[in-house]
C-alpha cells in the first residue's frame, strides 16, 4: 500500500487550519522577531561605565588634612579615562564603603590605604585595594582585569620613566567581530533558539489537538499511514519555519547591522535540516503528550537544554565533560555553529556539511521514533 | 457472503480479557444492534473489526477480508463514526468532506461526484460553507455520517451515534440509517437508547465480555426464562390507573404490578387467564379500556440477562 497515502489531505487540511487562526498564526510568526528586537536591543555583554566608589586615605599621612594624594589621584585620573569605570563617588570610611557595596550602587571600590603615597615615594610596594561586585561574573572579570592592567602600567611607568617605550607591546586583533557588537555575537547563535518556538511548539501542539478534540482517534480507522501523517502535519510548518529564517536574517541583517559574511542561501538551506529536525521532535513529543499543557512542558524541557547546552550563552569548551557529551546530541548546538559559521566567519558546505549531515540523520532517527510510538499508540 | 463474522474473538490486556471469546455473523445490509454495559467491551470489539486493535485469538473477517491478516485493506473499506463526530471545527463543511475524500485517495473529478452525491443523500446543500463547530449537534452527526460514507464502504460502525442528540435529530438519522441499509450498506451500531434497540434488525448483547443473547428484537424478547414459568404479562389501561394498580396488587395471582404511563404492566400467573383477571378487576370497580398480552420490553430481556449472567459469575 502507498506509504504516502492521506499526505495530501493533511498537507491539505493543516494549511486550512492555519490559514483560520490566521491570528496565532501571524502571532507565532512575530514572536520570534519581537523576541529578537527585545535580546539585539538589551544584550549588551561588553562591560561599560561600571561604578565605581573610591575610598582614598592616602592623604591623611602627607599630613595636609586633604583627601588623597598625588600619586593616588594619578591612579584615579587613569581609572576614571579607562571607558570601564565610572567613578560616581568619594567614600570617607570602611563603613560607607562596604554599603555602597552591599546597596548595589557601587560594583566596584577602589581603597587606598594611608601608607600608600608614603611607601611609593620610599619606592616600597605600595598596595591598592580593589573590591569587586562578584554577582555578575562578567563585570567583575572585566574590573579584575582591568585594575590589574593599570597597576601594571603605572608601576612600569614608574619603573621606567614617562617617556621609554615598553620592551613588548600585544596588539590582539579580534576576528570576525572587529567591534566586538554583541549583536553579532548574540543573534545568529539566538536564530538557532527562536526556531525552536515555530517548529517544535506548534507541531507538538496541532497533533495533540487533535487527541484532545478525537479526530486523531478518527485518522487511527482511515487507511492514512502514520508516516504520511506525520510528513502531512510537519510540512506546513516546515514552510513557516523557512520563512521565519529568512525574516530573522533579513531583520538581522537590516535592524542590526549584523553583516553575512557567508552565503545567506546556504544557510537557509542548511537550517532547513535544523527545522526537520525540531519538526520531528514536535511530533515525538505530540506522541508523549496527552493535553497542550502537556506538550507545553515537555517543550519546555527540551527547549532549555537546547539554550543551555548549545553554546549559545556559555561556551561549550568549558562544560564539564559530561555536559559537553550531551550537547552533541541538542540539535541547536549544531544550528549555533552553522549559524556563526555562516554569518560570522564566512564559512561555506566544505566546513559545515557534517553539522548539516548530524542534523538531518538527527532528524530522520527522531522521525522513526515517533512513527514507531505513533503505531503502537494505535494499539 | 456475509458482511461480518466474528469467530471466538479475544482480547486480552495483560491479565484482563476484556473480550472472552464471542462469536456473531452479521449479513450484508443489517443494522446489527451491538449492545452492553459501559466497560463490557463494546469499544474493543468494535476496534479489533476495524483494524486498529489486534486480536489476541479467534478470526474476524469484514467484508470478506480477514482483519488479522491485512487490517489496512479493511480499514480502507469500512467507515466509522464515534459519538464524538470527529470533525474539524474550524473547517467548513465542504472542507471536512473534502478532506475526508482525500483521505481515502479520492481526487479529481471522482472526489467531486463522491461529495455531490453525499451532500444530496444527507441534504446539507444549505450549510455548505459554515464552520462545522458552528453546526447544531443533528447536523455534525449528520455530516460525521457523510464524511464516512464518502468512501463508498459496504461496513459502517457507528459507535453511541446517537448520544447527547435530540429526540428529532435522532429519528431522522435512523430513517437515513434504514435507507441507507436498503442499499446494502450493513451497519454495526452500539447504542444505549432501548428504542434504538427495537429499531436494529440483529441485536447482540455483551456483557463483560461474553455474548449472552444474539437474535432479533422479537426473538430476544420470547428468550425463556425472561417471563418466569408459568405466567404472563399483561398490559391493562384503565381509568384511574393509581386505584387499579392498588386493586391488581390484592389479587394474589398477580406477581408484580407497574404503572406505565396510563397503564399497568402486570406479571400474572397461568392459573389466572386473561378473562378471569378482568372479571375480577370490573368487580373491585376498576374501569378497564383496554387490556393487551404484552412481550417483555427488550430492557426486561437485558436487565434479567444480566442478572442471570452475574449470578453465575459469582457462583463461579
Amino acid at each position: 500500500m502507498n506509504p504516502m497515502l492521506g499526505f495530501r489531505a493533511m498537507v491539505y487540511k493543516e494549511v486550512l487550519h492555519a490559514l483560520r487562526d490566521r491570528f496565532a498564526l501571524i502571532f507565532a510568526f512575530m514572536m520570534p522577531l519581537f523576541q529578537m528586537v527585545i535580546l539585539g536591543f538589551a544584550v549588551d555583554t561588553n562591560v561599560r561605565q561600571v561604578p565605581t566608589a573610591i575610598f582614598d586615605q592616602s592623604g591623611l599621612t602627607s599630613g595636609d588634612g586633604t583627601a588623597g594624594s598625588s600619586a593616588s589621584r594619578e591612579f584615579i585620573d587613569r581609572l576614571r579615562n579607562a571607558d570601564t569605570f565610572h567613578v560616581y563617588k568619594f567614600v570617607h570610611s570602611d563603613a560607607e564603603m562596604n554599603e555602597e557595596m552591599v546597596a548595589g550602587r557601587a560594583r566596584v571600590a577602589v581603597k587606598f590605604p594611608p601608607e600608600f603615597a608614603r611607601d611609593l615615594l620610599r619606592g616600597e610596594t605600595a598596595q591598592v585595594l580593589v573590591l569587586v561586585d562578584g554577582s555578575d561574573s562578567s563585570v567583575a572579570g572585566q574590573a579584575v582585569t582591568v585594575t590589574g592592567q593599570i597597576g601594571l602600567d603605572e608601576s612600569l611607568r614608574r619603573l621606567l620613566g614617562e617617556q621609554a617605550a615598553r620592551p613588548i607591546e600585544v596588539r590582539p586583533k579580534i576576528m570576525f567581530n572587529p567591534a566586538s557588537r554583541s549583536p553579532n555575537f548574540f543573534l545568529p547563535g539566538m536564530v538557532a533558539i527562536l526556531l525552536i518556538f515555530v517548529t517544535t511548539m506548534l507541531t507538538a501542539f496541532s497533533v495533540v489537538r487533535e487527541k484532545e478534540r478525537g479526530t486523531l482517534e478518527q485518522l487511527l480507522v482511515t487507511p492514512v499511514r502514520p508516516l504520511a501523517l506525520m510528513l502531512g502535519k510537519i510540512t506546513p510548518y516546515f514552510a513557516l519555519g523557512v520563512a521565519e529564517v529568512c525574516a530573522l536574517l533579513l531583520f538581522m541583517n537590516f535592524v542590526f547591522e549584523v553583516p553575512i559574511h557567508g552565503n545567506p542561501l546556504l544557510l537557509t538551506l542548511l537550517s532547513s535540516c535544523y527545522l526537520f529536525v525540531n519538526l520531528t521532535i514536535g511530533v515525538l513529543i505530540s506522541t508523549k503528550a496527552n493535553s497542550q499543557a502537556e506538550a507545553m512542558q515537555l517543550a519546555m524541557m527540551i527547549m532549555l537544554p537546547s539554550i543551555f547546552l548549545s553554546g549559545y550563552i556559555f561556551p561549550r569548551d568549558n562544560m564539564p565533560w559530561i555536559f559537553f557529551g550531551l550537547s552533541y546530541l541538542v540539535p541547536a548546538t549544531y544550528m549555533v555553529n552553522i549559524s556563526r559559521g555562516v554569518i560570522l566567519r564566512g564559512a561555506g558546505p566544505a566546513e559545515l556539511w557534517l553539522d548539516a549531515l548530524v542534523l538531518f540523520v538527527l532528524g530522520v532517527v527522531v522521525l522513526l521514533l515517533a512513527v514507531r510510538r505513533f503505531k503502537s499508540m494505535i494499539v | 457472503m456475509a458482511a461480518i463474522i466474528a469467530d471466538n474473538l479475544v482480547r486480552r490486556f495483560d491479565a484482563f480479557t476484556a473480550v472472552d471469546g464471542i462469536s456473531f455473523t452479521v449479513q450484508p445490509g443489517e443494522i446489527f444492534g451491538f449492545l452492553g454495559p459501559n466497560g463490557s467491551g463494546k469499544t474493543v470489539t468494535i476496534k479489533m473489526l476495524c483494524g486498529i486493535l489486534p486480536l489476541s485469538g479467534g478470526t474476524a473477517h469484514v467484508d470478506g477480508i480477514d482483519v488479522g491478516q491485512d487490517p489496512d485493506a479493511v480499514r480502507a473499506r469500512i467507515g466509522y463514526m464515534s459519538q464524538k463526530f470527529a470533525l474539524y471545527d474550524d473547517l467548513t463543511v465542504r472542507e471536512n468532506l473534502r478532506f475526508y475524500g482525500m483521505v481515502y485517495d479520492l481526487y479529481g473529478r471522482r472526489l467531486e461526484r463522491r461529495m455531490d452525491d453525499i451532500i444530496a443523500r444527507i441534504n446539507i446543500e444549505t450549510y455548505l460553507g459554515r464552520q462545522a463547530g458552528k453546526l447544531s449537534g443533528g447536523w455534525k452527526q449528520r455530516l460525521a455520517l457523510g464524511c464516512a460514507l464518502l468512501h463508498e464502504p459496504t461496513v459502517l460502525f457507528l459507535d453511541e451515534p446517537t448520544a447527547g442528540i435530540d429526540p428529532v435529530a435522532r429519528r431522522q438519522l435512523w430513517d437515513l440509517l434504514f435507507e441507507l441499509s436498503g442499499h446494502g450498506i450493513t451497519f454495526f451500531v452500539t447504542t444505549h437508547y432501548m428504542d434504538e434497540a427495537e429499531r436494529c434488525s440483529h441485536l447482540a448483547y455483551i456483557y463483560y465480555g461474553r455474548i449472552i443473547a444474539d437474535g432479533t428484537p422479537a426473538e430476544l424478547r420470547r428468550l425463556p426464562g425472561i417471563t418466569p414459568e408459568r405466567t404472563y404479562r399483561l398490559e391493562i389501561t384503565a381509568g384511574e390507573v393509581t386505584a387499579a394498580l392498588r386493586q391488581a396488587r390484592q389479587i394474589p395471582a398477580v406477581r408484580s404490578a407497574t404503572i406505565f404511563g396510563r397503564s399497568i404492566h402486570a406479571l400474572v400467573d397461568d392459573a389466572c387467564p386473561q378473562d378471569q383477571l378482568t372479571q375480577m378487576l370490573t368487580h373491585s370497580g376498576v374501569k378497564i379500556e383496554e387490556v393487551r398480552t404484552l412481550l417483555p420490553s427488550l430492557e426486561d430481556v437485558f436487565v434479567e440477562l444480566s442478572e442471570r449472567r452475574q449470578k453465575e459469575l459469582e457462583a463461579a
